[in-house]
């Protein structure tokens, strides 16, 4: 058993950054959302609903996590919940920031 | 389980996840895989009465067609046991072919492979989890339920591990009358080693049955055993298995839900699947994978899971305060205990299991498997809790000189 990929940082959640679905993670569709997990650290997560997986999936084609809610349609009186919910995923490092846009 | 209900309630969308997992998953979270029922062992309180191996058990062939179905359906990790799973001459073939297949293992032992060339190999190997069974922090404890020389076993395995510099293994302990006194202790043993402990409850299931009476813990000691969680619950595992303690308070982190064939199954040595690792009986039994379809076939579409993947909804349990907190409990420990699956955990906090418990029918026979793997006959270092004749453990077996006082 190898360390899981490199120390733990609290990686800071920045929305007008472009992030991604980290490497080492699949997703496996539920009929709520899908489940999440990383094969690296082993953590399990869940997506809760159906628009989340369209975010955290696409997150990868847009210049920022914000602009990903948007192509999504999420609704604007949500994203605040969901930049959380993305939040909670950059910290169990399920997403990963994106070098350039 | 009856057969044709008029119409299942419909998922409801959004809302809490543990609303959601009532209604069942595409593919558990949570499956245990019991590769062999053989063991060299003859715990007094073995949850699939295993000793004998079984010679319908799944070949080599077999289990890679499993392992090749659990990566289609991406079931991320399984947890492997029996029986002792390392006494199958393919255990480490079909460790590798599961890990070579993105599905993680995480295996039960009693330590009696786990010497230093295998601890070396499994400190080698990503993706691997290893727990070493002990129910005593003492030989003296441990031995009574496990079997004479199972703590020097299990010790071992656990010395192999630590010096082969393996990361995360755990220590896996059966919370019994017995022990529950020693959780500080085993503790201190675990960080001994640097491993991590792992503490889950003890249910009446295969010949844990036989020895519920004597070895569940009173309800003092799961009073006890709630604010030792409460105190240490984050340095400790519980596979989520005390969710009947929620209801004394505040909730115990993970999920508070039996997740019987709604995130959680069982597929026995034989290929049978069951709604869980505790519900090895015939009216738990969901399919076999080795019929059409395989496993997806049963985990998706099988009549019993589907009628598991509903809210409680009757019975006296939804009527008590503590309902949403407990969910009800465990319910292998009420089917074994020959209570109503509606009705109170035998031991729920709230004292109305032993009021239910109290109140059955006198001639009340309780629910007892046919699928029994026992030992036969007496086993070298026989649990001496019941008393039972024992074939002595061979003073060479630990040391050449165990046993020999200096003359």
């Amino acid at each position: 058993m190898t360390a899981p990929a490199g120390p733990v940082v609290d990686v800071e959640f920045d929305p007008a950054l472009p992030w991604q679905k980290a490497r080492s993670v699949a997703l496996r569709p539920e009929p709520f959302g899908a489940l999440v997990y990383h094969f690296g650290n082993r953590k399990l997560s869940f997506l809760k609903s159906k628009m989340l997986v369209a975010v955290v999936t696409s997150l990868a084609d847009h210049p920022s996590a914000e602009a990903t809610l948007v192509a999504c349609g999420v609704p604007e009186a949500q994203r605040p919940a969901y930049a959380k919910a993305l939040a909670d995923l950059a910290r169990s490092q399920m997403i990963t920031p994106r070098e350039s846009a | 389980m009856t057969a044709v209900l008029p119409s299942r309630p419909q998922r409801p969308e959004g809302g809490r996840l543990i609303d959601q997992f009532e209604y069942g998953l595409d593919a558990p979270i949570c499956l245990t895989w019991e590769l062999t029922y053989a063991c060299n062992l003859a715990c007094v309180h073995c949850l699939s009465s295993s000793g004998r191996r079984d010679p319908r058990e799944l070949s080599t062939a077999e289990a890679e067609g499993v392992i090749d179905e659990l990566q289609r359906m991406q079931v991320f990790y399984v947890n492997v046991g029996g029986g002792e799973p390392t006494v199958r001459p393919d255990f480490w073939h079909l460790l590798d072919y599961a890990i070579g297949h993105d599905v993680g293992v995480k295996f039960s032992t009693n330590g009696v492979k786990l010497d230093k060339v295998r601890a070396a190999q499994l400190a080698r190997t990503d993706y691997v989890d290893v727990q070493i069974s002990l129910d005593g922090a003492t030989a003296e404890v441990n031995d009574r339920v496990r079997g004479a020389g199972s703590f020097a076993t299990a010790t071992r395995a656990l010395e192999n591990l630590a010096e082969a510099g393996m990361k995360d293994f755990k220590v896996s302990v059966v919370v019994t009358r017995e022990n529950v006194s020693q959780l500080d202790q085993f503790k201190a043993l675990t960080d001994s080693y640097g491993a991590q402990l792992r503490i889950t409850r003890f249910r009446p299931s295969g010949r844990g049955a036989d020895v519920w009476d004597q070895l569940h813990p009173t309800q003092a000691q799961q009073r006890e055993l709630y604010a030792w969680l409460l105190a240490n619950g984050d340095n400790v595992l519980t596979g989520d298995s005390f969710f009947h303690l929620s209801a004394l308070g505040e909730s115990l982190p993970g999920l508070n839900l039996c997740g019987a064939g709604r995130v959680v199954c069982l597929i026995d040595p034989v290929g049978d699947v069951y709604a869980c690792p505790f519900a090895i009986h015939e009216n738990f039994l969901a399919g076999n994978v080795r019929s059409p379809g395989g496993f997806q076939q049963v985990w998706q579409n099988s009549e019993l899971f589907a009628d598991l993947r509903n809210p409680q909804t009757g019975g006296a349990c939804t009527k008590c305060a503590h309902f949403d907190a407990c969910r009800g409990g465990c319910m292998a420990a009420k089917f074994f205990t020959g209570l109503p699956l509606d009705g109170p955990d035998p031991e729920c906090v709230q004292g109305y299991g032993e009021t239910a418990l109290a109140a059955r029918d006198l001639g009340l026979v309780t629910p007892k498997s046919s699928i029994d793997h026992s030992h036969k006959g007496p086993v070298r270092g026989q649990p001496t809790l019941l008393g039972m004749p024992s074939i002595p453990v061979k003073a060479c077996d630990e040391s050449p000189l165990a046993g020999l006082t200096a003359g």
